[in-house]
């Protein structure tokens, strides 16, 4: 019980603090700016915590945060090796390849405004569809192995990022190309100095929705066959086998991949796009 | 209706190129077969055939390559097999008046449809909420905003088999919450992104009129904010909804679901018939198309009303 009234005492006093100095004179300080949510974050966890411990919830249900933390350094070297099984050989493989196929589609149909016109409105569609569900399809094509996670990335990833990308060619208005054919450009020094930097905000968005599709794909490409490692495949069985807690460490790992590899990309869309009004200030 | 034609020439660009990929997808299917069947092939035994290419296969077996267009499990099919074995499981078993049976796919997409509708429902509503919370308070908008960003960057799906079995330790029986959990999660933050947007559009122009005729808190938020936040929620709902498809089509794919689209595709892994795997997916895809027109047309017909759009 005593646990139950610290996490709630815990969670009124943060939630009091975060009060104050959301309303206080730093409220747009860089350190508070960052306090703050991480203190929600904490404070999530600590009523995690305290509800699990106070009303008894078996571990094989729902672990608390601290036995996951133990877990996580106990087993780091099976989670070492499945991130970089789903990670780095499925889904950043994809992801550059479905990132680059989809760019330079982008760039040979853009030459044709019939064809832009036509794969626009089926790209949109493409890009709204269920298209996980092709997992097993491919996984039966390319084999177990990290090849069909990869495959299946590519196929999640290059539709977002193809629709974004012919959007973004498209943004430059007739004054700036005007200006450019009074230099004297070509189609590529136009494509090049002009439309693709103007371009950056657009495939930068569709970038960043790629990241997580990137690793949803792989992970639920994992499900359908693998070999005996990843986090798909951790998953899968730890669940079966009831280590939850080995389960709930690659969730864990999951997330922080995801957040990362979105943080990674913000952070590089930062340093290209910082002309853009929405980096400005 | 200027970008029918277009579309209408790449789509048969893609139907074309499916075509073409299936002889070469399916020769060696074709050849193991006609071989089982007594059919003298070049070369003889599959092991050998594993080490040539597709390309001399079909050179060598020119009568073989249109034995792949009729693979009763093809490794491609052809859109005409997909299509085929669609209305099989659905118009057909309608017309028989079993269209509710087990078999077929009307049934699957009925389920998969309700989680979604729930998930939808759940999603926008918590949204909604969110995104008047964080308008109208600063620590909210601090403290909840970064993490409903970072939710959308962990990848779901990790979480998706953890949430069927905590909701059936709780005692909660069937899958149909679960899955509304996983698609609400992946639904609510378009709504909530836009509705925040929307509920912030008025200029400080208009809500200064409104302080003008001492209208309160609770006048402006109902006669200026919420009305002038409706189109952004109306494009937010749509990216919702193909956002709360996809949420429960995942939800079905890890183990034991037994009814849905998603369980469909597992099911069709499982027992090695890929027709029934791609009759699902194009069922969900027309599903995904359906309800994004619906909210299209909704949309539009809202707006018009409200005199936003003409």
């Amino acid at each position: 019980m005593s646990w139950l009234i610290f996490a709630l005492v815990f969670w009124i006093g943060a939630w009091a603090l975060n009060a104050w100095l959301a309303n206080s004179a730093y409220a747009q300080t860089r350190a508070v700016r960052v306090l703050i949510p991480v203190l929600f974050g904490v404070t999530l966890l600590v009523l995690w915590e305290g509800v699990v411990r106070a009303l008894g919830v078996s571990p094989v249900i729902l672990p608390p945060p601290s036995t996951v933390v133990q877990t996580f350094a106990n087993s780091t070297d099976i989670l070492w090796e499945d991130f970089q099984q789903t990670v780095f050989k499925g889904a950043l493989t994809g992801f550059v390849i479905g990132a680059s196929a989809a760019f330079l589609t982008a760039i040979a149909i853009d030459r044709s405004a019939f064809l832009t016109r036509g794969l626009l409105p089926i790209g949109n569609f493409v890009a709204a569809l269920p298209i996980v569900g092709i997992a097993p399809i491919l996984v039966s094509w390319f084999g177990f192995d990290w090849q069909s996670k990869a495959a299946v990335v590519v196929v999640m990833v290059f539709f977002p990022i193809l629709v974004n990308t012919v959007q973004g060619l498209r943004e430059t208005d007739a004054m700036q190309r005007d200006l450019m054919r009074t230099y004297a450009a070509g189609y590529w020094q136009m494509l090049v100095k002009l439309r693709l930097p103007a371009a950056m905000p657009f495939i930068f968005n569709g970038l960043k929705i790629a990241t997580t599709l990137a690793l949803i794909g792989a992970i639920v490409a994992e499900y359908f066959g693998s070999p005996t490692r990843g986090m798909g495949f951790r998953i899968s069985t730890g669940v079966g086998s009831l280590s939850i807690d080995l389960v709930w460490a690659e969730i864990a790992v999951a997330a922080l991949a995801g957040t990362a590899f979105y943080g990674i990309v913000t952070w590089i869309e930062k340093r290209v796009t910082f002309w853009h009004p929405s980096q400005r200030g | 209706m200027r970008n029918l034609l277009p579309v209408l020439v790449v789509l048969a660009a893609i139907i074309g190129i499916w075509y073409a990929a299936v002889a070469p997808m399916n020769i060696r299917v074709a050849l193991d077969q006609a071989e089982r069947a007594g059919v003298a092939v070049e070369p003889a035994g599959s092991l050998e055939r594993r080490d040539t290419s597709v390309w001399r296969l079909m050179a060598a077996n020119p009568g073989q390559i249109s034995a792949g267009y009729a693979l009763e499990r093809p490794r491609l099919p052809t859109p005409q097999q997909v299509g085929q074995e669609l209305w099989k499981t659905t118009g057909e078993m309608a017309l028989r008046g079993r269209a509710m049976s087990k078999r077929s796919l009307i049934y699957h997409g009925w389920i998969t449809l309700q989680s979604t509708l729930w998930g939808f429902l759940l999603g926008t509503t918590l949204g909604i909420l969110g995104a008047v919370a964080i308008v109208y308070s600063r620590v909210v908008d601090m403290s909840l905003m970064p993490w409903a960003i970072i939710s959308q960057t962990v990848p779901i799906v990790a979480l998706a088999p953890m949430i069927i079995v905590l909701s059936s330790q709780l005692g909660i029986e069937g899958r149909g919450v679960p899955k509304a959990i996983i698609s609400a999660y992946l639904c609510y933050f378009p709504v909530l992104v836009g509705m925040v947007k929307g509920l912030r559009s008025p200029a400080v122009s208009q809500l200064d009129l409104l302080k003008t005729y001492n209208a309160s808190g609770l006048q402006a938020f109902f006669k200026l904010r919420l009305p002038a936040s409706v189109p952004y929620l109306f494009t937010s709902l749509k990216v919702g909804i193909a956002a709360a498809l996809v949420g429960t089509i995942v939800g079905e794919l890890p183990t034991g679901a037994i009814s849905g689209l998603g369980a469909r595709i597992l099911i069709g892994d499982q027992f090695g018939t890929p027709l029934a795997i791609w009759a699902a997916l194009l069922a969900a895809a027309i599903l995904a198309g359906l309800l994004v027109t619906l909210l299209d047309v909704l949309q539009r017909v809202t707006l018009k009303r409200m005199g936003m759009q003409a």
